[in-house]
């Protein structure tokens, strides 16, 4: 790690020597979180009594030239990353430059194909997700509209890389702008290939050791309409098994299909998609989030409240059919419903469903492959939810939600059928604001979440929650916060607790200062829609993050 | 845990790289809501500050700052020639929504699609939203992370900041 630092340094040096453009900046951030133990939310204390994730990142550029490199910290890791992060060190640092169209990149990278069906190398660092390629990168524009990109590589796991060597190329050319075609009507076409490679083991079955999958894309742009459609397929990867049963030879696939229309003060997004055995990994066989190295992007709307988003969707890779309908319209100011300011709706519907049968699986004893349009009577997922913006008058704005869920927890958190059941839930959300004078606002967030169970089931449920959040705010520099989430309607009444965090902090420019204390739930955290699950937390956190 | 990266920084300062205040923006592509690819050095003005503000569908205080700024957005306008562009880091699940969004809600601005985050890693933007101040020269000359009602008075004030310069 040393060496690659000090090699990096030396890099920047000589280049600062002879260019004349050059600029650094980059950004921090630390976190430190205490733990208390808690036995009736099952907190558990932490050996080293304060945990800490922190990194800095640093890009130099100069004309056409770029340097980066983030220096990470776990000492140890948050209890909610994955306890393979740890220690310190540079497992990300990458060189860049461009010429005539052509960027070169040596080192790590982050990458997307499409809609990330056969490929996303992405981070998020709220999650403790960072599949970053090591490798070589070329990016090309050959003439008008016509763009390549290629890549050779391997993904990171925690402070190391997957087996996996990943290859992968990637297409699109822009119909009108290649032609040269003046026509209203857009057309973009993209194409994507990816193979990896990994040594076999396998003393009984031949096993492939290059495995690939591909996929291609169309957009079609007309005035306020929008259609993509991209369409992966997945040749067969076996696991390394002995087990004949164990075995599946069969393929994968997935589609997208999206059609927007919009214009003002109204739009429309509808969207259908299909995941059939489509898990695609950076090292076979593996296990956890670190080694997906492709992405289906789940179909429901991502929730910013919290008992909104206590239970949420996730998609199913291996195989789910779901649809999404939502619909955005402004009530203009003057109107009945518009007020003085107007008002804005949103209304979201989705449901997610198993295909018929289960994953395509192909070996001696089975051969199933599910019809390409068929909703199983399985349901994973629906939400049909409406949320209403509103500002009221110059001192009083709002924001309220409804909503009805419901959510195969048996399956989506892969408990035994008949635990847990499917949990039908009826929402609501009302979030207010208030400004007391220049800069000084207080906002109230209150929250209420009925449920009921649809099955019968052999444990007890969570029931019934509510939570209230008061929040002051002084601009530019202060917020403060309280918040308690109560679980009043816990079937075990020893569970029927409260939830308490109190907020405090500071902010000045590009630099936020973050103090918090109180108990997290165990549960599934969303940030920027991707989820994961985290355990009970009772204790102190301090988090400061600054760019500059 | 520190050390080695006061060791980075005084190494980085001894071979006479400078912090340098005003930054230029990044050479990274994005995509506009029609479909092209847009590289963000050819943001332009014509001399007039812009400014640059991270955003998603799925985040309230982006959207609530947006709101407030689309609500004034005419006069700042008229008295300082400012250009809001909106840069959306939705990814491929909320991507289609920043359109019919975007439209549904009247914003003026320039939106752009940034949907597997390389201009937001590029400007060192960490958490959404964040909002970078860009001079008539090109230059990032101020920027904020967060948003608490009242923000975009601050901001304002530093638009007028530097044109009075």
């Amino acid at each position: 790690m040393k060496t690659q630092a000090l090699t990096i340094l030396l890099i920047i040096c000589s280049f600062k020597l002879a260019a004349q453009n050059s600029e650094i900046h980059g950004d921090f951030s630390l976190t430190l979180q205490s733990y208390v133990e808690d036995e009736t939310i099952n907190a558990a204390a932490a050996d080293e009594v304060v945990l800490n994730n922190a990194f800095l990142n640093l890009i130099y550029s100069s004309n056409n030239f770029t340097v980066g490199l983030r220096y990470e910290s776990y000492l140890n890791a948050l209890l909610d990353y994955d306890s393979e992060f740890k220690g310190n060190g540079i497992p990300y640092r990458y060189a860049t430059y461009s010429i005539d169209g052509l960027e070169i990149t040596a080192g790590n990278f982050y990458e997307q194909f499409g809609s990330g069906l056969i490929f996303r190398s992405y981070e998020e660092k709220g999650l403790g997700i960072d599949n970053a390629m090591d490798g070589i990168r070329l990016k090309y524009r050959i003439g008008k509209g016509i763009s390549l990109k290629s890549f050779i590589g391997k993904s990171r796991t925690f402070f190391t890389y997957a087996d996996g060597i990943l290859r992968g190329i990637d297409g699109e050319i822009d119909v009108n702008e290649t032609f040269g075609l003046e026509k209203q009507t857009k057309y973009i076409l993209g194409g994507s290939f990816i193979s990896r490679y990994e040594q076999r083991s396998n003393p009984k079955f031949i096993i492939p050791q290059n495995v690939a999958a591909y996929a291609g894309r169309l957009n079609i742009l007309n005035g306020g309409w929008n259609y993509y459609g991209e369409y992966a397929y997945k040749i067969n990867d076996p696991i390394n098994s002995l087990q004949e049963s164990e075995m599946n030879y069969a393929s994968g696939s997935a589609f997208t299909n999206s059609i927007t229309y919009s214009q003002r003060g109204f739009g429309v997004t509808a969207e259908v998609h299909r995941a059939d055995n489509m898990l695609l990994l950076s090292e076979r066989d593996r296990t956890g989030k670190a080694y997906i190295m492709n992405y289906i992007p789940t179909l429901s709307k991502p929730h910013a409240y919290t008992l909104l988003a206590i239970y949420p969707c996730a998609t199913q890779a291996m195989g789910e059919l779901g649809v999404q309908l939502d619909l955005f319209y402004k009530f203009k100011k003057g109107t009945l419903l518009g007020g003085k300011y107007g008002t804005k709706i949103n209304l979201n519907l989705s449901r997610i469903n198993a295909l018929e049968g289960g994953n395509s699986m192909l070996n001696d004893n089975i051969d199933h492959t599910p019809a390409l349009l068929s909703f199983d009577e399985e349901l994973y997922f629906s939400d049909i939810n409406l949320e209403i913006n509103k500002k009221v008058n110059k001192k009083v704005k709002y924001n309220a939600v409804f909503a009805h869920q419901k959510y195969n927890k048996d399956f989506l958190e892969g408990k035994t059928p008949g635990e847990y059941g499917t949990l039908s839930s009826t929402i609501g959300v009302i979030d207010l604001s208030y400004k007391i004078k220049k800069g000084h606002t207080i906002r109230i967030e209150t929250q209420a979440l009925f449920a009921k169970e649809i099955d019968s089931v052999s444990k007890k449920q969570e029931g019934d929650w509510i939570m209230a959040l008061a929040e002051y705010t002084i601009s530019p520099n202060w917020f403060f916060a309280i918040q308690d989430m109560y679980n009043y309607g816990n079937e075990d009444e020893s569970k029927r607790l409260h939830y308490m965090n109190i907020n405090f902090g500071f902010l000045k420019g590009a630099t936020r200062f973050e103090i918090g204390y109180g108990k997290k739930r165990e549960g599934i955290f969303c940030v920027g829609g991707i989820c994961k699950v985290v355990p009970s937390s009772n204790g102190l956190n301090l988090s400061i993050t600054s760019s500059f | 845990m520190k050390k080695p990266i006061i060791l980075l920084i005084a190494f980085l300062l001894s071979c006479g790289v400078t912090f340098s205040q005003d930054r230029s923006l990044p050479n990274i592509e994005v995509k506009t809501l029609k479909g092209n690819s847009f590289n963000i050095q050819d943001l332009d003005n014509q001399g007039n500050p812009m400014v640059i503000s991270f955003w998603a569908t799925w985040c309230k205080p982006c959207k609530k700052e947006l709101n407030a700024i689309a609500e004034v957005y005419d006069d700042w306008q008229d008295e300082t020639g400012v250009k809001l562009i909106a840069i959306s880091i939705d990814d491929t699940r909320s991507m289609s929504k920043v359109a019919p969004y975007v439209n549904s809600s009247d914003w003026e601005y320039d939106v752009y699609l940034d949907s597997n985050s390389d201009l937001k890693r590029a400007m060192g933007v960490s958490t959404v939203p964040h909002t970078f101040l860009i001079n008539g020269e090109g230059k990032i000359v101020w920027n904020h992370k967060g948003y608490i009602d009242g923000d975009e008075e601050e901001l304002y004030e530093q638009i007028l900041s530097i044109l009075v310069k």
